[in-house]
């Protein structure tokens, strides 16, 4: 715990560790990991917190994000403005929230802004034909989709409003066995 | 999360309701004193009073922020002023009286709270540090004015431990996880092949950690302290060679078999000695070298049941519930783990299959033309497999008999003294493909199939290792008798020894007879222990060649003979191999097994164990990397992790059962061991309570091991477990009546979405029936009620955050879908106005700390105080 570090001050850092879940040393590895994807833009020293951008097509590029189908949903949901570019608070709020430690509903909720392709804070039939088309890279036939969408609604539909709002997304993926630990992303 | 939010908000109204009863109660008291008193009261509550109910207020936008956005920027401004202003008249805050103090109390650990679970909450980082700041500096200027003379300090100084302690875990936590090893290799592994061959490294670090805390306990309480106290080798007849063996005692050869020096080492059974205690200290030896024995076994019995119940913990969900399979498939199936553009490929064609699949089950969900096919393929398989598994039993318990023939026999070549070991080893390496051929035959799904070619090859192993067990239980008995005879040889040539000697000069005491010539009986458990440890080091070398030429030498093979070939090796018959986890697995739980049950006789053992897993560690993390390729159908086997703990429990108990056995009813060695001369290894237990005991505590003991006692004892036990699962199911049935609740009125509301023009006359009574009973009920708990609708009000606002409205039991969420939309939407609105008016009080006044304000701004705005 010695090592000097002069990226960010003490106070910078227990703040990140209260707003994230990951400890002094994550935080740096996760701060060398951004820096690693534009050196020439990200400066060493974070005690002032620049305001530094770096575009999707970076983000996306990360090992850990690159052959997600998802990636460019999660850069977007995660970003600040919602076109994917990513500042470094940003970034460590998307790996802070498929850390493994993050809790159910706090993924929850994030999983369910990144199946709403549309953000219209519902999850409707477009939606979920993206999701499913992107899963499986199209081969599926526009009926096989369409049926597989309308299994997946008349499943999930609590309330019956032929769309899923957030709340029957959390009652459904919450019983989800593997939800937990698929949507992680270790770093 | 609701529920917490709805304390605060409950918290908040008394708080109102508080802060003005207060200022009432100020009032009287500043009537009823002296008017020079007066003034000062008064510019004091001037100052003190807007400053609480700023701090009120302040703490409903905070809340407020949660819900709606629109509002951020200029409470932001807000609460900067606010804050800034604070900080110039903090003097005050020396005169505050107790129940502003209590509520300042109130507040700060409010602000506490919100601190711990800033990580929690679904919003930006910017705002997260801001609001974590605020909160912060809060706590840091107002929790020094609590207290007051004496009690401030102590209360400052509780402030200061606190806030050491906190840092102090957070230190603790930081080193905890970078002690943690292998971190990045499994994530290596993990991005690579997906989170099932990582399940694998998982399982493999945890059974290093248990094996470490074994070590832990053997080396430090039995083995360091004979090495250090006990006496030194060739003190004693049971720590020395023999005179035959001395000669080749140093071979390689011998030392490999574990004969000749290691055998009489502190790495066995027989070297330890029967005195009571060793050393300065009084060490009892051989009551620690029982109580370990045991402990070895509690320990792990303890660490395996707790992380099994820590996995069903947090695995609420079960996964039999098939309400959701393709919701599930579509939310759950993608592993964002997946780093690697080989995996990805297969986990796509793997997920559009079991689309595929589930399309052709919905579809024609009981159609399947070559039923009678497949069922008799299956039982074939299974004939075929129980064939194998007979045939393996017998081949081990053959050799073994044979083995004992060979040991008799001297001068016996390298292959038949570890024919044994071999044969085990073999059947281990080639069962399990051949398992795998047959199971083609079923045709399962990879999880099911897993799931048998696990529960298959457990038999195999099992079958083998306790066919290994029996032979050698035969071995140790013929031992046994063998035994009598040289006790006999023993103490007639040591009677003879001496009397010579006193024949000759009965003043001279004789001079002792060398240790190397005494006679020996033939110590079992040292033969048991050193069966378990030849066990063990040839299982290691035969994984650690298998992998080496089963995957390393392949791949190389298939990779550069592939220019000159001619087929395409590396997508036609040998190709790459797959990283095969059931056979990892399971052989992980059955060395696992080995250690448990030889650890008693030979302490060592774990020690081999720990090297063994470190390299493994490393060794199979290279190999996988290097040779293996990604499972052609990507799986996730679900839960596997208990499943693994199962197999680890079950294997632990089985290895208990035979050296609980060896424990109470054989005798142990007469020459060796720190039992000899005892009848039986537990007498070890009674000696020390009735020697190093006060009387009554004997007493105790032997009222307690009374049968008497016992047998009621376990009675209650059974009772309990009868009952607790007999309640277990009860709830079991609740709960699935519930769901059956919520899946009738699903239908039912389905059905009046269809028809809606027909209007459904019971679901109208029952939305008659409900509606005024809950008008009725509202007005005693008035406030209460709006709470709950100010919250189902602003939910449908969609507030973040609101994590688990429906989460939790199904009664909760079935309710949720009951009454969700029977309650008429009135009543939301009802809340409206009332949140709207917390969220902008006064929208153009900035109201600064300093100045009074006439009319108390917190007071009539909120909700009516009563």
């Amino acid at each position: 715990m010695g090592n000097k570090q002069t990226i960010f001050t003490q106070e910078q850092l227990d703040a990140y560790q209260d707003c994230t879940f990951f400890t002094r040393k994550e935080i740096l590895r996760l701060f060398h990991r951004y820096r690693d994807l534009a050196p020439q833009l990200v400066p060493l020293d974070y005690s002032a917190s620049p305001a530094v951008t770096l575009p999707y097509e970076l983000i996306g590029s990360m090992p850990e994000l690159k052959d997600n189908p998802f990636r460019q949903r999660i850069a977007e949901v995660f970003s600040e403005h919602g076109d994917g570019n990513m500042t470094l608070d940003d970034f460590l709020d998307m790996f802070s929230v498929l850390s493994e430690m993050a809790p159910r509903d706090l993924k929850a909720y994030y999983a369910f802004k990144i199946y709403d392709f549309n953000n219209d804070d519902y999850i409707c039939k477009s939606d979920l034909e993206k999701t499913v088309n992107k899963l499986t890279r199209n081969e599926l036939t526009p009926e096989e989709v369409s049926l597989v969408c309308e299994k997946v609604i008349y499943e999930a539909d609590v309330d019956n409003d032929g769309k899923l709002s957030l709340a029957d997304f959390q009652h459904m993926i919450i019983r989800a066995p593997d939800f937990l630990s698929t949507f992680h992303i270790r770093i | 999360e609701d529920k917490e939010d709805e304390s605060k908000e409950e918290d908040n109204g008394s708080q109102q309701n508080r802060a003005s009863r207060r200022k009432n109660y100020q009032r009287k008291n500043r009537d009823g004193k002296k008017a020079r008193e007066e003034g000062s009261q008064k510019q004091d509550r001037g100052k003190t009073a807007p400053n609480k109910d700023q701090k009120v207020s302040e703490n409903k936008e905070k809340k407020t922020t949660k819900r709606g956005k629109e509002g951020e920027n200029k409470e932001k401004k807000d609460r900067k002023n606010s804050t800034s202003s604070a900080s110039s008249n903090s003097s005050d805050e020396e005169s505050l009286s107790e129940e502003e103090l209590a509520m300042l109390k109130e507040q700060v650990e409010q602000k506490k709270k919100l601190i711990s679970t800033m990580r929690n909450k679904p919003w930006r980082m910017v705002k997260k540090l801001s609001v974590l700041r605020e909160a912060q500096d809060f706590v840091e200027k107002f929790e020094g004015a609590l207290g007051k003379g004496k009690g401030k300090k102590l209360y400052a100084y509780k402030m200061m431990m606190a806030k050491k302690w906190v840092k102090f875990k957070r230190d603790f936590e930081n080193f905890k996880t970078q002690c943690i090893p292998w971190e990045m290799k499994i994530k290596e592994v993990e991005s690579h092949f997906g989170s099932s061959v990582a399940s694998y490294f998982i399982f493999l670090r945890w059974m290093y950690g248990v094996n470490l805390v074994l070590f832990g306990l053997i080396f430090g309480l039995v083995i360091i302290p004979e090495v250090l106290m006990g006496m030194p080798y060739g003190s004693l007849p049971r720590k020395t060679v023999p005179r035959a063996e001395q000669a080749t005692a140093m071979d390689f050869s011998v030392l490999w078999d574990f004969e000749g020096y290691i055998k009489y080492s502190a790495l066995f059974y027989g070297y330890y000695n029967n005195q009571r205690t060793i050393g300065w200290l009084k060490y009892r030896l051989p009551m620690a070298y029982f109580m370990v024995g045991i402990s070895v076994f509690g320990y792990s019995l303890m660490v395996v049941i707790r992380s099994m119940a820590r996995n069903a913990n947090e695995s609420t969900a079960d996964g039999d519930d098939d309400n959701f399979i393709f919701s599930w498939k579509m939310f759950t199936s993608w592993d964002y783990l997946i780093g690697n553009p080989e995996t990805a490929d297969n986990k796509f064609a793997s997920i559009t299959t079991s689309f595929k699949e589930s399309i052709v089950d919905e579809q024609e969900s009981n159609k399947d033309e070559n039923i009678h096919l497949r069922r008799f393929l299956r039982v074939l398989a299974n004939v075929l497999i129980i064939c194998c598994l007979c045939g393996s039993g017998y081949l081990i318990y053959f050799v073994v008999k044979r083995s004992q023939t060979f040991s008799k026999m001297q001068n016996v070549g390298w292959y038949e003294r570890n024919e044994v070991e071999i044969v085990m080893s073999l059947l281990g390496m080639f069962c399990p493909p051949l398992f795998e051929t047959i199971a083609a035959l079923e045709n399962y799904h990879p999880r099911i199939g897993l799931k048998w070619q696990l529960g298959r090859i457990f038999a195999l192993f099992l079958g083998n290792l306790y066919t290994f067990l029996l032979a050698l239980m035969d071995d140790v008995n013929e031992k046994l008798a063998e035994e009598d005879v040289v006790k006999n040889i023993t103490h007639w040539t040591l009677l003879g020894h001496y009397n010579s000697s006193a024949g000759n000069d009965s003043t001279v005491t004789p001079p002792p007879l060398d240790p190397a010539d005494v006679p020996r009986g033939p110590c079992w458990e040292t033969t048991v222990g050193i069966e378990f440890m030849r066990l063990t080091v040839s299982d290691i070398l035969v994984t650690y060649i298998t992998i080496l030429v089963g995957d390393f030498i392949r791949a190389c093979f298939v990779r550069f003979v592939n220019y000159c070939w001619c087929w395409d090796l590396e997508a036609g018959f040998p190709s790459y191999a797959e990283f095969d986890i059931s056979g990892n697995v399971l052989g992980l739980v059955f060395n696992q097994g080995m250690i448990w049950m030889g650890s008693f006789y030979a302490p060592g053992l774990v020690g081999i164990n720990v090297l063994r897993l470190l390299t493994s560690m490393y060794f199979q993390c290279w190999a996988v990397m290097s040779s293996n390729v990604p499972h052609a159908r990507v799986f996730k086997a679900s839960k596997s992790n208990n499943f693994y703990m199962g197999l680890v429990l079950l294997i632990l108990f089985l290895s208990l059962l035979p050296v609980a056995y060896t424990i109470m009813s054989l005798p142990p060695s007469f020459d060796c061991g720190p039992f000899s001369g005892k009848k039986r290894m537990y007498d070890v237990i009674q000696e020390t309570i009735e020697l190093d005991f006060p009387l009554f505590v004997a007493k105790i003991f032997s009222y307690v091991a009374n049968p008497g006692l016992i047998i009621p004892a376990i009675l209650l036990m059974v009772l309990t477990i009868y009952y607790l699962n007999a309640v277990s199911k009860a709830y079991q049935r609740a709960n699935a009546e519930l769901k059956k609740k919520m899946q009738m009125q699903r239908e039912e509301e389905k059905n009046k979405r269809n028809n809606k023009d027909s209007t459904n006359p019971m679901l109208q009574d029952l939305e008659d029936l409900l509606t005024p009973s809950t008008k009725m009920e509202s007005p005693p708990k008035q406030a209460e009620d709006k709470k709950t609708e100010s919250l189902d009000g602003t939910s449908s606002v969609r507030k973040p955050g609101r994590g688990d409205a429906l989460a939790g039991s199904p009664l909760a969420s079935g309710r949720g879908a009951a009454f969700a939309p029977i309650i008429p939407p009135s009543h939301v609105f009802v809340a409206q106005p009332r949140t709207l008016g917390i969220r902008v009080p006064y929208p153009g006044q900035p109201r600064p700390w300093g100045h009074p304000l006439a009319p108390v701004p917190g007071r009539g705005r909120g909700q009516p105080c009563h």
